[in-house]
């Protein structure tokens, strides 16, 4: 049985969002065309599988992912998921400048549906993996951007998912962090995780995904073997008309 | 073959288009995110004071300061008649203030964690539940001093009290209800949040709390039997300072209203939290 399943999955927004009331009135009648963030994507992941997702800035990379988390629901098509989700979307959601890294860990804990007993379980494991042990019992304002980081990602990578969903979560960190971050996902996918990694760099995909999909404004393009992929998303990006060049 | 044959236990969750918010689903995500609850409560109570040298003590000093300047006020300045005028107003001011805080508050952080709603799957009506809990906490706690005072001023204690727990029950749903619509809509308006901030303090002049309602003439008293909130503070304020049970009406309006705003929260909650994504 699949993993995860898109059939046909379209999600589109309101033209314009209206910030006040005054604004929703007047622009009540103005007709303007939804926006399109997806276009009748279909895919569907087995067990284990790794699959990266690729294409430019605006593509609707981000917004398939959320809409197979369950965050944004789709306008047409369904979504159905198998398996424990982790969501990795963005590092450091809900995290509490007030509250210590200690503190963050157990609430960061319940996002992703773990209860308290089991993060102080996995606090040690967590705590040792994002190398911050000096600075754990103070307040998370206090932290460095990457210290953040490095908390979010042992805390995303050490709760257990069937279902891991990254989303441009390597570009944040340095070489060593890094390093130690695709050796979790590494690990993730030999225990059978299904994964799907949303990424710009496309030397990773090649390495961590058997197969890819290709998006460009919402729609899919190709999808099939990772390094097909990707060098097809490498052609179609040199074909482009090369940029003006300004003589001075 | 055999793991052919053996049986698929990996939770399914589908999502498709036109999906409505089910009463049953919601509050089943809210108790499988128990965790989370705890956690959004057990914040909204320590991180207020986390920065603040007295701390939680600010929840018991806060009503006592308040009564101290409105008894200052009231009690030396415009004298109204009526016994222990201090015990009155504690008693009619602790409720308003946990209606007030929790409404303006609920609005405040369903907003504030919209940015998590567009990171994780969580039930979006958790952050108007956790508010509306940890706000019958506040209120349980700050009847420390009402306690203190009227052990001061000699006020006694009357097996009426014992009825505040339904009171306060009522209270909570109706407040939790009324929250529920106004932080979907002030999702899509924010508007609402500055108007309603506006009416807030309109509506408290308006109700008996720092005023008693015999001062308004009987004719017009039909005024004040309009306002909903009239009906929901006499009836947590009556067992404490008049120590007798509220009234048959008193109590069948304040469930009724405590009904329709639940009923009115969850249609606006499930028309319009499907939409939020674009405004988070």
């Amino acid at each position: 049985m699949s993993s995860v399943i898109c059939r046909d999955i379209s999600v589109s927004y309101p033209a314009q969002k209206a910030p006040s009331l005054k604004e929703w009135a007047l622009r009540r009648n103005t007709g303007l065309k939804p926006f399109r963030a997806l276009d009748g994507v279909s895919l569907s992941l087995e067990p284990g599988e790794a699959f990266g997702i690729i294409g430019g800035n605006g593509a609707g990379k981000s917004t398939l992912l959320r809409v197979i988390a369950g965050i944004i629901p789709p306008s047409e098509g369904e979504v159905i998921t198998r398996g424990v989700l982790a969501p990795i979307i963005e590092l450091g959601t809900g995290f509490d400048g007030e509250l210590s890294g200690r503190e963050n860990i157990l609430f960061n804990g319940s996002l992703l549906g773990r209860s308290r007993a089991f993060m102080r379980r996995c606090e040690e494991e967590i705590i040792d993996f994002s190398g911050i042990a000096d600075f754990i019992d103070a307040p998370l304002r206090t932290y460095s951007t990457g210290m953040i980081a490095r908390l979010a990602f042992a805390i995303a990578t050490t709760v257990e998912a069937e279902i891991v969903l990254l989303d441009e979560v390597l570009a944040v960190g340095d070489a060593a962090f890094r390093e130690k971050c695709e050796e979790r996902i590494r690990r993730f996918h030999e225990t059978g995780a299904t994964i799907m990694l949303v990424s710009h760099d496309l030397t990773s995909v090649r390495e961590v995904c058997e197969r890819a999909a290709w998006i460009d404004h919402g729609r899919m393009i190709t999808i099939g073997d990772a390094n097909e992929v990707v060098d097809a998303y490498e052609r179609g990006l040199h074909a482009l008309p090369p940029p003006a060049v300004v003589h001075v | 073959m055999s793991i052919a044959l053996e049986r698929d236990v990996r939770p399914v969750h589908r999502y498709f288009a036109g999906q409505k918010t089910r009463f049953v689903q919601e509050w089943r995500e809210i108790l499988q995110s128990g965790h989370l609850l705890y956690n959004l409560v057990h914040r909204d109570l320590t991180v207020r004071y986390k920065r603040s040298v007295l701390g939680a003590a600010w929840t018991l000093l806060h009503p006592l300061l308040l009564t101290g300047i409105l008894v200052l006020v009231f009690s030396h300045i415009f004298r109204f008649d009526i016994e222990h005028y201090e015990v009155y107003l504690l008693a009619g001011l602790l409720p308003w203030t946990f209606f007030a805080q929790t409404t303006v508050s609920s609005m405040a952080a369903t907003a504030w964690n919209g940015p998590l709603m567009k990171r994780v799957r969580v039930p979006k009506s958790i952050f108007t539940l956790s508010t509306a809990i940890s706000g019958v906490i506040n209120l349980v706690i700050s009847y420390v001093p009402l306690v203190l005072i009227m052990l001061l001023r000699g006020v006694p204690f009357r097996p009426a009290m014992l009825f505040l727990p339904v009171s306060i029950a009522i209270l909570a749903v109706f407040t939790f209800g009324l929250s529920l619509a106004l932080s979907t809509v002030s999702i899509y308006f924010v508007d609402v949040r500055e108007m309603f901030a506006v009416a807030l303090t309109a509506v408290m002049y308006l109700t008996p709390i720092i005023w008693p309602l015999k001062i308004v003439p009987p004719k017009f008293q039909v005024v004040v039997r309009a306002n909903p909130m009239y009906y929901l503070i006499e009836m947590v304020r009556i067992p404490i300072h008049a120590g007798i049970l509220p009234s048959g009406t008193l109590l069948s309006v304040g469930i009724a209203l405590a009904l329709t705003a639940l009923l009115v929260g969850w249609l606006a909650f499930r028309r319009m939290s499907a939409g939020f994504y674009p405004h988070l």
